[in-house]
C-alpha cells in the first residue's frame, strides 16, 4: 500500500508540474495551448542533447532545458496566440493554431532525431534506492519529487508574493482592467508562457528521466491525461491542478494494483467526463461553465 | 392583462437587481418602462425572456407561466424582444436576419426541401417576401441584401425591431431603441411603434428618454433600484412626487 | 495517353483517390458540429463504433454489405444522442475536451476488448468498398448539407452559431439543433469508417485516436467552414499534398513522415493565422478585390 503512494505520489508530480503550466495559460488566456505538450517534449529531447552531446551533467542541464521551455514557449505565444488577440475566434483558433505548432515542432524532432524511443545514458542519474518502511523508493524518484515540490513551491511565490505574480492574476481576473490599471497585458501574458512553458520544460526532463524514455510522441498521452488533471482540479485554479495532479498519479496507481492494467488510462477520462458532467468547474475552480 | 409581473425578484450575490417588482401590460397597450440607470429595466426584460431565471415571483402571459421556461418556449408562447446593445447576427444580411426571426412561422419539413418538391419552394418564397415586407415596414427594404455589420446604427435598430416582428409576437419587449439616435430618428421609431401597437402587438417599451416615452405610451411603470415606484398614465406619472424625487430633473427636459 | 498508361496511374494513386473522398467525409464530420458553432471532437470515436460495427457484421453475418453500412451510419448517431444531452451544454473549450474525453474511453475500449482482439484488432477484413461507393456517401453528405443550408434549419444554425441566447430568444430550440448536427456527424464518420475499414482490410484501436480527429478538423479549418463543402476542399488539398511533397522531399533528402506532418502543421498555422475562412474563400476574397480594384480605378 504504502509502495502504491510513493508510486502515486511520483507520477502525480509529474502530472502536476505539466498540469500548473496548462492551466495557468487557460487562467490568464482563457485558451487551451496544445502546444504545451510539444515543450514538454521537445525540453526533454534538449536535456538529452545537452547531456549526450555537451556532456553536461544533468545538475545543469536540467535547469538550461527549462530555461529553453520558458523561451520556447514566449515563441509560441509570440508566433501563435498574439497574432490571435481580439479576433472573435480567438478561442476555437488558438487551439488550432497551437495544435499548428506543436505539428511543426514534432516534425522538427522525428526529422533530426528520427521516431524512436531514445535513452538517457546510464550514470545521468544516481540509480540507487532506499527502503522506508515497506514501500521501495529510488533516489531518482526523490529527486523527482523534491523538484516538483520546490518548483510549485516556487510558483506560488511567485505568484503569491512577487509583482509580476499579481500582475499575472490581474490579468488572469480581467484584462481589461489591468490594462486600465497600467498593467502591459502583452508582456505579461508572454511572461505567463514563460513560466507555463518552464514548467512544462521540467516535467518534461523528470518524465524523461523517470521512465528513461524520451520519444516524440511523449507529449500525446500526457496532454491528454493533463486535460483531465485541470479539468478534475478546475480550469484556471493552480492549486487544484497541482492537487489533481497528485490525485491523478494516485488514481492511476492504485487502478494498476486493484483492478488491472489496462484500466490505467481509461480511469483518468472516465474521470473527466464525470467531471465536465457532474462538477464542470472541478474540484477548487470557481466560474460557471455551462450556457447560459 | 396579457403580460403580469407578480413580486418578481432577482439577487445576485447579496444585491436585488429587482427587488419585488409587479406590472401589468394590456393587450395592444405600449407599457413604458422608465427609471435611473442600474434600476433594474434590462435585468426585468431578461427575466421575462427567459435569460436568467428569477429568484422568486411569477410572470405570466395570458395566464400562462412564464417564469421557470426556457427562452425558446417563451418565445413560442409570443414574447420576442429587441436589446439594449443590438445583437443581430453580424454575418448575416438584414433580410436573413429577419428571416430567422420568422423561425417560429415556419413549417417547411427539411424532407420536402431535399427533395425538391414545389410546395417547399413556395414556402421558402413567401417568407422570404414576408421578410423584405416587414423590412419595407421598418424602411429598410433597400439595404435588405446588406450584411447586418455593415449597417449603421440606427438602420440596424430597425432591421432588430422587424426581426422582433417576424413571428408576430403578442408582446414585444424593446430595450432602449432610440438611444444615441438623433430626433429624427427617435421620431420615426416613434412612428414605428405606434405602427406596431395599431397592427395590435403589445409592447413593453424600456427607454431613456423620456419625453418618447411620455407620447407614446399609453401606461408607464417607474423602477427604481429594483422597485416599482410609480405607475399610471403618462400625466400622473409625470406629476408624481416618488418619480420626480428618485429621477427626473434633466431627463424629463430631454 | 495511352490506356494501359490511365491504367498505371490509376493503379499507382487508387488509394489516393479513396482516402481523397474519405477525408472528405470525415472532414464533413466535423464541419456539420462546427456549423453551428460547436467543437467537437468525438469523431474518432464515432468513426471507430462505425468501422467495428460494420467489421463485425461482416465477420459473423452473411449481411449485404449495404446493411452493414447503413448499421456503421446509424449506431454512432444513437450513440450521440446520450452523449450530446449532458455534454452539448458545456461551453467552447469545455465541450471540446468533454468529447476528447470520450473519443478516448471509446478508443481504450476497444483497445481492451478481447472479442475485437484488444489493440491489434481486426485483420484481413474483405475488401468490400469500391471507390465509388466512397464518393456516392461523400455525395450524399454534400446533398444533404447543402439541402439544409437555406432551409429553416439552416438559418437557425447559423443563428445559433453568431448568438445562440439570441437565437433562443427568436424560438429556436437550441439544444435540439445542436444535437441534431452532432449525430449527422457521428453518422457520418461512421460512415466513412466502415468504409475505411473495408478497404484498408483493418480495423484498429490506433487509427481513432486523438491525432485523427485533430486531422479531420485540420481538414475542415483549411478547406473551411464558412460553407458546406469548404471541408471537402480542404481535405482533397491535405491529402493530395502528400503526394506531391514525397517527389520534391526525396529529391531534397527529407524524410517523408516528417515532412507530411512538418506541411501538414505549416499550413494550418498560415491558414489560421491569415486565411482564417480557409482555402474555399479566396475566390469570394479574391474577386472582393478585384472589384475593389476596378471601383477605385473608376473613382
Amino acid at each position: 500500500m504504502g509502495q502504491q503512494i510513493v508510486n502515486g505520489l511520483f507520477l502525480g508530480s509529474i502530472y502536476a508540474l505539466f498540469a500548473l503550466g496548462y492551466t495557468l495559460v487557460f487562467g490568464v488566456l482563457d485558451i487551451l495551448n496544445l502546444a504545451h505538450q510539444a515543450v514538454f517534449m521537445v525540453c526533454a529531447y534538449a536535456a538529452l542533447v545537452l547531456v549526450v552531446h555537451l556532456h553536461m551533467p544533468m545538475v545543469a542541464a536540467f535547469p538550461v532545458a527549462v530555461l529553453l521551455g520558458g523561451l520556447l514557449g514566449m515563441l509560441v505565444d509570440r508566433i501563435a496566440f498574439k497574432p490571435l488577440r481580439g479576433r472573435s475566434d480567438s478561442n476555437i483558433a488558438g487551439l488550432i493554431s497551437s495544435i499548428a505548432l506543436a505539428t511543426i515542432l514534432e516534425a522538427g524532432v522525428v526529422q533530426f532525431f528520427g521516431p524512436d524511443v531514445e535513452r538517457f545514458p546510464f550514470g545521468t542519474v544516481p540509480t540507487r534506492s532506499l527502503k522506508i518502511g515497506g514501500a521501495v523508493i529510488s533516489e531518482l524518484q526523490i529527486i523527482i519529487i523534491a523538484i516538483a515540490l520546490v518548483m510549485l513551491a516556487g510558483l506560488t511565490w511567485l505568484l503569491r508574493r512577487t509583482q509580476l505574480g499579481r500582475r499575472i492574476r490581474a490579468v488572469a481576473e480581467s484584462p481589461k482592467a489591468a490594462r486600465v490599471l497600467g498593467v502591459n497585458v502583452d508582456r505579461i501574458i508572454s511572461a505567463s508562457f514563460f513560466v507555463s512553458s518552464a514548467l512544462g520544460a521540467a516535467a518534461g526532463v523528470l518524465f524523461g528521466l523517470a521512465f528513461n524514455n524520451v520519444a516524440p510522441d511523449m507529449g500525446r498521452s500526457v496532454e491528454l491525461k493533463g486535460l483531465a488533471v485541470i479539468v478534475l482540479g478546475g480550469m484556471g485554479s493552480m492549486p487544484g491542478a497541482a492537487l489533481a495532479g497528485l490525485a491523478l498519479g494516485l488514481l492511476e496507481v492504485f487502478t494498476v494494483a486493484w483492478i488491472g492494467s489496462s484500466y490505467r488510462d481509461a480511469v483518468a477520462f472516465g474521470v473527466l467526463f464525470l467531471v465536465l458532467v457532474l462538477r464542470p468547474r472541478g474540484l477548487l475552480g470557481s466560474a460557471a461553465l455551462r450556457e447560459a | 392583462m396579457l403580460l403580469e409581473l407578480k413580486d418578481v425578484r432577482r439577487t445576485f450575490g447579496g444585491l436585488a437587481a429587482v427587488d419585488g417588482a409587479s406590472l401589468a401590460v394590456e393587450a395592444g397597450e405600449v407599457h413604458g418602462l422608465i427609471g435611473p440607470n442600474g434600476a433594474g429595466k434590462t435585468t426585468l426584460l431578461n427575466l421575462i425572456s427567459g435569460l436568467i431565471p428569477a429568484t422568486s415571483g411569477t410572470i405570466r402571459l395570458d395566464g400562462v407561466r412564464l417564469d421557470g421556461l426556457p427562452s425558446h418556449r417563451i418565445a413560442a408562447l409570443g414574447v420576442t424582444r429587441t436589446y439594449q446593445n443590438i445583437r443581430l447576427f453580424p454575418a448575416l444580411t438584414a433580410a436573413d436576419n429577419v428571416l430567422v426571426g420568422a423561425h417560429l412561422k415556419r413549417h417547411a419539413p427539411l424532407w420536402r426541401r431535399m427533395l425538391f418538391l414545389p410546395s417547399a419552394a413556395v414556402e421558402e418564397r413567401g417568407a422570404r417576401e414576408a421578410s423584405l415586407a416587414l423590412l419595407g415596414r421598418v424602411g429598410m427594404a433597400e439595404r435588405a441584401r446588406e450584411r447586418a455589420s455593415n449597417l449603421s446604427y440606427g438602420e440596424q435598430r430597425r432591421v432588430e425591431i422587424a426581426r422582433a416582428l417576424a413571428s408576430s409576437p403578442r408582446v414585444m419587449l424593446l430595450d432602449e431603441p432610440t438611444a444615441g439616435m438623433n430626433p429624427g430618428e427617435v421620431a420615426a421609431i416613434a412612428e414605428l411603434i405606434r405602427g406596431v401597437s395599431r397592427a395590435g402587438h403589445s409592447v413593453l417599451l424600456v427607454e431613456h428618454n423620456v419625453k418618447l416615452v411620455m407620447k407614446v405610451c399609453d401606461r408607464i411603470t417607474v423602477l427604481d433600484f429594483g422597485k416599482v415606484i410609480a405607475d399610471g398614465t403618462p400625466a400622473e406619472v409625470a406629476s408624481d412626487p416618488a418619480v420626480i424625487a428618485a429621477y427626473l430633473g434633466g431627463e424629463a427636459a430631454a | 495517353m495511352s490506356l494501359g498508361g490511365l491504367q498505371d496511374f490509376w493503379l499507382t494513386y487508387q488509394s489516393t483517390v479513396a482516402f481523397v473522398g474519405l477525408n472528405g467525409l470525415l472532414a464533413l464530420s466535423v464541419y456539420t458540429t462546427l456549423s453551428c458553432g460547436q467543437l467537437s471532437l468525438a469523431q474518432a470515436a464515432f468513426m471507430a463504433i462505425g468501422a467495428y460495427a460494420s467489421a463485425i457484421l461482416t465477420f459473423h453475418t452473411r449481411a449485404p454489405f449495404a446493411l452493414n453500412l447503413a448499421v456503421a451510419t446509424l449506431l454512432p448517431a444513437l450513440v450521440a444522442v446520450p452523449l450530446g444531452l449532458p455534454v452539448l451544454r458545456l461551453k467552447g473549450v469545455f465541450l471540446a475536451i468533454a468529447t476528447i474525453g470520450f473519443g478516448e474511453v471509446v478508443r481504450l475500449f476497444f483497445v481492451n476488448l478481447d472479442f475485437t482482439n484488444g489493440a491489434l484488432g481486426l485483420t484481413a477484413v474483405p475488401q468490400r468498398t469500391a471507390i465509388w461507393m466512397i464518393y456516392a456517401a461523400l455525395a450524399v453528405a454534400l446533398f444533404v448539407l447543402w439541402r439544409v443550408r437555406g432551409s429553416r434549419a439552416g438559418y437557425a444554425l447559423e443563428a445559433i452559431r453568431e448568438d445562440e441566447p439570441a437565437a433562443r430568444t427568436m424560438g429556436i430550440d437550441v439544444a435540439r439543433y445542436k444535437l441534431a448536427m452532432l449525430a449527422l456527424g457521428a453518422a457520418f464518420a461512421g460512415l466513412a469508417g466502415a468504409l475505411e475499414a473495408h478497404y484498408t482490410f483493418m480495423v484498429a484501436p490506433g487509427t481513432y485516436s486523438f491525432t485523427r480527429v485533430v486531422d479531420m478538423l485540420v481538414y475542415a479549418v483549411v478547406g473551411g467552414t464558412g460553407i458546406f463543402y469548404g471541408p471537402v476542399v480542404g481535405a482533397t488539398f491535405l491529402t493530395l499534398l502528400p503526394e506531391v511533397l514525397r517527389e520534391v522531399g526525396s529529391r531534397v533528402g527529407l524524410q517523408p513522415g516528417p515532412l507530411r506532418l512538418f506541411v501538414n502543421g505549416l499550413v494550418l498555422l498560415l491558414v489560421i493565422l491569415f486565411l482564417p475562412e480557409g482555402i474555399s474563400s479566396l475566390p469570394g476574397r479574391l474577386r472582393a478585390r478585384r472589384r475593389a480594384r476596378r471601383e477605385a480605378h473608376a473613382a
